[in-house]
């Protein structure tokens, strides 16, 4: 029991930190329908902003200055770079993005080389919190689930209670109308592309001190960004959660789990074969559930993509 | 015109000449490794090692057969098989008789083939492969040949040393494998299950477990299995950004425990584990310097730390390659007859700068060291590492580690 609910709060950290990047990748994906393939890069940057910043001038003013600059280099990368190429049509867009995310990892290995960067969680934090039987939760891991939960309420409070919000929400949907009637559209193509990154920002700033700090962050979460969003139904926030949360769980269940195929096919009546290098079926007598952990929310997406084609949340198709 | 372009010509073809005669001194030393990309660092920090080394212990004594200069030539491999053999190639083209790399055991294979097809080619134009990292066994069994050499401790002899101290400790009575899902990780787990079968069969191993290589974002759940098992200490080969992450995770989750493992120091990694580490992170390698057990250590590392601020001494090893090559060309007479410099090398016993003696077995060609069991910590550190608080403090160290260890390797000697 003790077990089960450790690894739910496990999962609830992962799942949270993934909600942060994909919140800003579905809403830019909604709006602009660009498939933003540098999210993850702001994400890293996030944390080599927030790194460089606390050596100067400690953690806490890393965490609200590093996602504003992210967010600014957000905005300045819409306004001078894709609203250029928005007139070519999708695929110079997809192009230009993941040309970025390229250039961003390039950018990084320049200036701060290609090792491990030292970026920890600040001495304020640095203790368990509490423990559930042996296992230690640590206050750090708390922290997170509180700021991500923040932000969760603050976006959905934004778009769905205030005027800001239903001018973005009306310009996903009609931005022709939403334009005649006097707002600024590419403004507020720009303000979302610009708090997307940043929210990708803050996701840096917090993780890299718990997943590292180090060049290949951004290609390790950049693919599951995208399962997340396409799992939950592009352009929803709701459903950017849910997956998220769902996804958080699954893996971090997967990896904590002991199972063994070689039991499943033991409890099928099949006889384990004295050479397995004979036997048609060898790599599923030796494998384990945490080996083939990270591909479960791949499975999901095509099971989701089969059953229901718009996403759990989605309104329109993937 | 005409006369003018003859005679630039003539004045270029005279200064190659020139130079040419004036490189002839130097004994070139190819280092092929990959000194782009994603592993570069390490590459890049090894080169420095090597020239500091050739300058310091050869060139700065007076050089070999009488006054030579070694010269180590980087020839970046990108780590990539294809590319290892083309810049081989390149290499032997320009008259380098000795190869050194050590980063990556898939790459060493590639390199010991080539250099034995080209050695049984080209009998007369030999060349020699110094290898001073890649930790495969089988490079010193299956696969050896008279022309490679390995100079530091291989992935069994490694466990060897390692399970020697872990069973004169009590208090551990049980064990967790973790490692990366590839050759090397499954190397690591199966030396250990077997070594501790045979030294301490009342050791039981409470999780012998792989994870996707590269692939784990978080490591946490990892880490609650490993609380949950009980395990009294837990056993790793695990490097880079998978050591970081596993590490910090085990201790954060609670865990109290030794954690044993092959590569959790240096390049970034000793700064970056920091204080969740201390006194729980131990590494099995050679060569370690805390506290130094002389005065020509310290010195030695002083000297290098002056000139390369940013780095460390992370492969000890390197300085027995290039003092025995010397050695051994000096005892040759000459540093084009590869097959009596080959045979000056086996059964060499040579001064460790790090202390102790080390002995190049003749019978398979792998050098037989003491190998420490080191600890990370901040106290009682003299040469810290990655310019932070904390580096490696011996606690045990395994005088000739492995002399007696079984090989398989059928030497045919020219």
């Amino acid at each position: 029991m003790d077990f089960i609910l450790v690894n739910i709060i496990d999962g609830l950290v992962y799942g949270l930190l993934l909600f942060m990047l994909s919140a800003g990748l579905t809403l830019i994906f909604s709006m602009m329908g660009v498939l933003n393939f540098a999210h993850a890069s702001f994400y890293m940057l996030g944390a080599y902003f927030a790194y460089q910043i606390s050596i100067f001038m400690g953690f806490w003013l890393g965490l609200l200055i590093a996602p504003l600059l992210v967010g600014i280099a957000g905005a300045g990368v819409e306004r001078y770079g894709l609203r250029r190429v928005h007139q070519y049509g999708h695929v110079p867009e997809l192009i230009f993005t993941f040309g970025l995310a390229l250039l961003i990892e390039e950018v990084v290995q320049f200036f701060w080389g290609k090792s491990q960067m030292a970026y920890v969680e600040p001495e304020v934090l640095h203790f368990t919190l509490f423990s559930i039987g042996d296992n230690a939760i640590a206050a750090y891991k708390v922290f997170m689930i509180f700021v991500s939960m923040g932000i969760f309420l603050t976006l959905l409070y934004i778009l769905t209670r205030t005027r800001v919000g239903m001018v973005i929400q009306a310009a996903l949907s009609y931005p022709r109308t939403v334009e005649a009637l006097g707002h600024n559209v590419p403004m507020v193509f720009m303000g979302v592309f610009g708090v997307g990154t940043a929210l990708a920002g803050l996701a840096g700033v917090i993780a890299g001190p718990m997943l590292g700090t180090f060049p290949g962050m951004a290609i390790l979460l950049g693919s599951i960004v995208f399962v997340t969003i396409v799992i939950g139904g592009l352009g929803s926030l709701w459903g950017a959660l849910v997956a998220s949360l769902l996804i958080g769980g699954l893996t971090t269940f997967a990896a904590a789990s002991s199972f063994q195929f070689a039991d499943l096919l033991l409890a099928l009546g099949m006889e384990r074969p004295a050479d397995l290098s004979e036997s048609m079926l060898a790599d599923l007598w030796t494998l384990s559930l945490p080996q083939i952990g990270p591909i479960l929310p791949y499975v999901l997406m095509v099971l989701v993509l089969v059953i229901r084609p718009h996403g759990l949340f989605g309104k329109r198709d993937a | 015109m005409r006369k003018k372009t003859f005679l630039g010509l003539t004045t270029a073809l005279a200064m190659t000449v020139g130079a040419t005669a004036a490189m002839a001194e130097n004994i070139k030393i190819a280092f092929l490794e990959p000194l782009s990309g994603a592993f570069a660092t390490t590459a890049t920090m090894g080169l420095a090692q090597y020239q500091f080394a050739a300058d310091t212990l050869v060139n700065g004594k007076g050089g070999v057969l009488g006054g030579d200069n070694f010269e180590v030539l980087g020839f970046d491999n990108k780590m990539s098989g294809k590319e290892t053999l083309v810049q081989l190639q390149v290499a032997i083209d320009q008259g380098i008789r000795f190869v050194v790399q050590g980063n990556s055991s898939g790459i060493a294979h590639a390199i010991t083939d080539a250099v034995k097809k080209h050695n049984k080619r080209n009998p007369d134009d030999l060349v020699l492969f110094l290898n001073y990292s890649a930790v495969d066994p089988a490079l010193t069994n299956d696969k050896c040949h008279f022309y490679h050499f390995r100079f530091d401790a291989h992935a069994g002899i490694k466990m060897d040393a390692l399970t020697d101290v872990m069973a004169e400790n009590q208090d551990i009575k049980s064990v967790y494998l973790i490692g990366q899902d590839y050759s090397f990780g499954k190397a690591v787990a199966a030396a250990a299950v077997n070594d501790l079968g045979a030294k301490r069969p009342d050791i039981e191993i409470v999780g012998n477990e792989l994870h996707p290589i590269g692939k784990v974002k978080d490591f946490t759940p990892y880490a609650r299995k490993i609380v949950a098992s009980g395990a009294d200490a837990v056993i790793t080969g695990n490097w880079g950004s998978d050591m970081v992450g596993l590490g910090k995770a085990i201790v954060e989750a609670g865990f109290k425990g030794p954690i044993y493992t092959y590569y959790a120091a240096g390049g970034g990694i000793t700064r970056t584990i920091g204080a969740a580490g201390v006194g729980s992170i131990y590494v099995v390698q050679e060569g370690n310097y805390n506290p130094p057990a002389s005065q020509r250590i310290s010195d030695y590392i002083t000297a290098f730390k002056a000139k390369y601020p940013d780095y460390d001494i992370t492969q000890a090893r390197i300085t027995n390659t290039l003092e025995m090559l010397a050695r051994a060309i000096n005892t040759a007479g000459s540093a084009t007859d590869i097959n009596a410099i080959a045979y000056a090398l086996e059964g060499m016993e040579h001064e460790n700068l790090w202390g102790g003696k080390v002995m190049m077995r003749p019978d398979d060609h792998q050098l037989i060291q003491n190998v420490q069991i080191a600890m990370h910590t901040d106290e009682g550190i003299e040469f810290k590492l990655d310019n932070s608080p904390y580096g490696l403090l011996i606690q045990n160290n395994v005088e000739m580690a492995g002399m007696d260890f079984p090989h398989t390797c059928k030497m045919k000697r020219p």
